[in-house]
């Protein structure tokens, strides 16, 4: 597209710009500043804000609640990230086969990722129902009381997670499937020739050439991890007995329903500093495992 | 080019001048009035009242602005902080009291008696409730209270006698294992393990959540322990109520109607529902308590923001909307709660309404009730005490542990 010269070039290019920074200033990059404000006061919307310094960081960092919601969402990832890596990675293996009608399994992997968390969540609930429940009538057949998942204190967060693996697991494996489309096969080729075994093959060629989307799915995945939210809040509601109480939803509870904004506001800047350190961590370390041939 | 310009803006200006001149003005008042009780249920009567009342007063219309329950409060609250909240709207209890003492709501009074409008018509109690620090912020639009419905086919089967008013929890458990004796999937009752059963069930047995003059937390009292035993022991000692996983995430009210639950502790708000599904005999009796009887009292009510300049033509609808015997007798006919009205007439054509045969109860109730413990963080410790009794209900604590705990977080995180 030709867009002028000069002043006129800028101005065009200005214009074309303008609604999206707006919108980010407006609803990004100034709330994130305000919220770092509100983060040192007390505020519950409808009287003024009082300053109460470090208060909030206080408060919340000598809670037993804080605590327990970090080990809740820590659960959370140590179950959810090699569940979800396993099983898109091995998705993506099996689209990565040709046979007939693989391009509708591509859409049929990928719908979950469409579908709204509320609907899906709601299924879920009905899926892992202790009595009527398909998983739990499945488990019997092959002779296993199931157990009552979301009803009880140790299994519903696992509940939670099978929901979340399910629901990402098509759109990663959309990611993995591109990586391993761009292995050059003449590796293979010289492996085989070499007599090397399938697995071996896997560890030792795909693993390490697939690296790169690893980190990559890895560390968006444990973001979007210490953010799980929808399908907590509407399959358990953080219960049973708190056992699925996870940060995110504790912000929202503190903002939305205690209209405790600053400690709120505080509660997000915490996760905020505990993702940062975690993602540098995943950075430092992915020397010593993520070749990027160039 | 100017020239144009200025012609145009002379034009604008005139129209404006125009606009504003009472000639060309509409005449009516336009009052926003901010609701979610009504629900998709109750819709058709809403609008029912607003057309009633606007008939009555041609000079005023009123623009209604329905949310649900889930969302209505915070919405609420966003407008309040905004300035751009409706001139009346519709609160709860709880919410009442979280409004008035965060300076929201206008005082009623002196616009009720600029308007002429008296506060006689309303049942005391429920009139008293949306006082805050003596003055009158609100009226009382609708009430409702909680009853012991009681499946009469299942009683019969099981040979116990229907429920009376001078039953106790010692009468509940006698009855409840006759008929968890009848089946595998039968049940004595439901009440449910969460904060709203507790402060009543408390209240039954004498105890409450704070001291007398509300400076500190009480609870972890004997009586409430005593109280919370009793709530647990139905479900994990005699099993005449359901687990968690027995229940397995069927819904209360369906579980009475499939005819599986002998006794199920409910609000009159279920009535219309009851009507409908239940293929049984079925009635109501007042809430057996122990030491002393106690009912829950909910109450929604209609208050004037604080910052409206429509504050007189505001205070005529909500007055109409409260007390009037015409918005009374549509609620009646709709079975939308119960209007707060001393009218004796509307109260027997309420208690004259079928099923349940024993309507009387729901009045007899008013006589024990207990409002909801409210307090500026009640949100807050309404989730700490659920997440406690959750713990007692499934096993995990005793209910001494797991109210000690509750008392300890609460002295914690809240100051009263």
């Amino acid at each position: 597209m030709y867009i002028g010269k000069g002043r006129k070039r800028k101005v065009t290019i200005t214009a074309f710009l303008a609604p999206t920074v707006a919108g980010f200033l407006l609803f990004s990059l100034i709330p994130i500043a305000r919220s770092f404000c509100l983060s040192f006061t007390s505020w519950d919307i409808l009287q003024p804000a009082e300053w109460v310094g470090l208060e909030n960081y206080k408060a919340l960092l000598g809670s037993e609640e804080f605590w327990r919601v970090m080990k809740n969402t820590g659960e959370y990832i140590v179950l959810y990230i090699p569940l979800m890596l396993i099983s898109s990675l091995a998705l993506a293996a099996l689209l990565n086969r040709k046979f007939a009608g693989v391009d509708v399994y591509k859409v049929l992997f990928f719908l979950p990722v469409l579908t709204s968390w509320v609907a899906g969540s709601l299924i879920w609930r009905w899926i892992l129902n202790h009595k009527y429940g398909l998983v739990n009538i499945l488990l019997g057949h092959i002779g296993i009381a199931g157990p009552a998942w979301l009803d009880d204190k140790y299994w519903a967060m696992p509940g939670v997670v099978l929901a979340s693996a399910w629901k990402d697991a098509g759109f990663f494996a959309l990611i993995f499937l591109g990586a391993l489309k761009g292995i050059n096969q003449e590796y293979y080729e010289a492996a085989e020739i070499d007599g090397a075994s399938a697995w071996r093959k896997f560890r030792h060629i795909t693993l390490p050439l697939i690296s790169p989307t690893t980190f990559f799915v890895a560390v968006t995945s444990v973001i979007n991890s210490f953010q799980v939210f929808a399908q907590v809040q509407i399959m358990t509601y953080g219960g049973p007995a708190g056992a699925t109480q996870v940060i995110m939803e504790r912000i929202y509870k503190y903002a939305f329903q205690f209209f405790k904004m600053g400690y709120a506001s505080a509660l997000s800047w915490v996760l905020f500093v505990i993702v940062l350190v975690i993602t540098l961590i995943q950075w430092r370390l992915q020397k010593r495992w993520v070749f990027y041939d160039s | 080019m100017r020239r144009k310009r200025l012609a145009l803006a002379a034009v604008c200006v005139a129209l404006v001048v125009l606009c504003s001149m009472p000639v060309f003005s509409a005449k009516k008042v336009t009052i926003t009035y901010g609701n979610f009780s009504a629900g998709s249920d109750n819709e058709p009567t809403l609008n029912a009242m607003k057309a009633a009342f606007e008939k009555a007063n041609p000079d005023i219309e009123v623009k209604l602005q329905s949310t649900g329950f889930g969302e209505y409060f915070r919405l609420l609250q966003t407008q309040v902080a905004g300035g751009t909240a409706p001139d009346c709207y519709e609160l709860n209890y709880e919410n009442f009291v979280a409004f008035a003492a965060k300076n929201a709501l206008a005082d009623l009074s002196p616009l009720a008696k600029a308007a002429g409008l008296s506060f006689s018509g309303y049942d005391a109690s429920a009139l008293d409730a949306f006082k805050y620090k003596g003055k009158q912020f609100g009226v009382p639009g609708s009430y409702s209270v909680v009853l012991l419905f009681y499946n009469k086919d299942l009683f019969d089967q099981a040979k116990a006698a229907y429920p009376g008013d001078k039953w106790t929890w010692k009468d509940v458990i006698e009855a409840g294992k006759k008929i968890r004796a009848l089946g595998d999937d039968t049940f004595g009752i439901i009440q449910t393990v969460q904060f709203w059963e507790f402060y009543k069930t408390i209240a039954q047995n004498g105890g409450s959540l704070f001291n007398a003059d509300r400076t500190k937390f009480t609870v972890n009292s004997p009586e409430n322990v005593e109280a919370l035993q009793y709530m647990v022991d139905k479900i994990i000692k005699y099993n005449i109520e359901p687990t968690q996983a027995q229940k397995s995430n069927q819904g209360e009210w369906d579980m009475f109607a499939s005819g599986k639950v002998g006794m199920l502790i409910t609000g009159n708000w279920a009535f219309t529902f009851m009507k409908d599904k239940c293929k049984f005999k079925w009635d109501i009796a007042v809430e057996p308590g122990n030491k002393q009887k106690a009912c829950h009292f909910f109450s929604n009510g209609y208050a004037i923001n604080r910052s409206s300049k429509k504050q007189q033509e505001a205070m005529r609808w909500i007055a109409w909307l409260a007390s009037s015997t015409e918005s009374s007798m549509l609620r009646l006919d709709a079975g939308w709660e119960t209007p707060p009205v001393s009218d004796k007439s509307v109260i027997d054509a309420y208690i004259a309404e079928r099923p349940p045969d024993n309507r009387k109860a729901v009045f007899d109730s008013l006589k024990y009730l207990v409002t909801p413990p409210v307090i500026e963080q009640f949100s807050e410790m309404a989730e700490v005490v659920d997440l406690q009794l959750q713990k007692a209900r499934d096993g995990e604590k005793t209910p001494k542990q797991a109210l000690d705990d509750a008392q300890r977080e609460l002295e914690q995180k809240i100051r009263l």
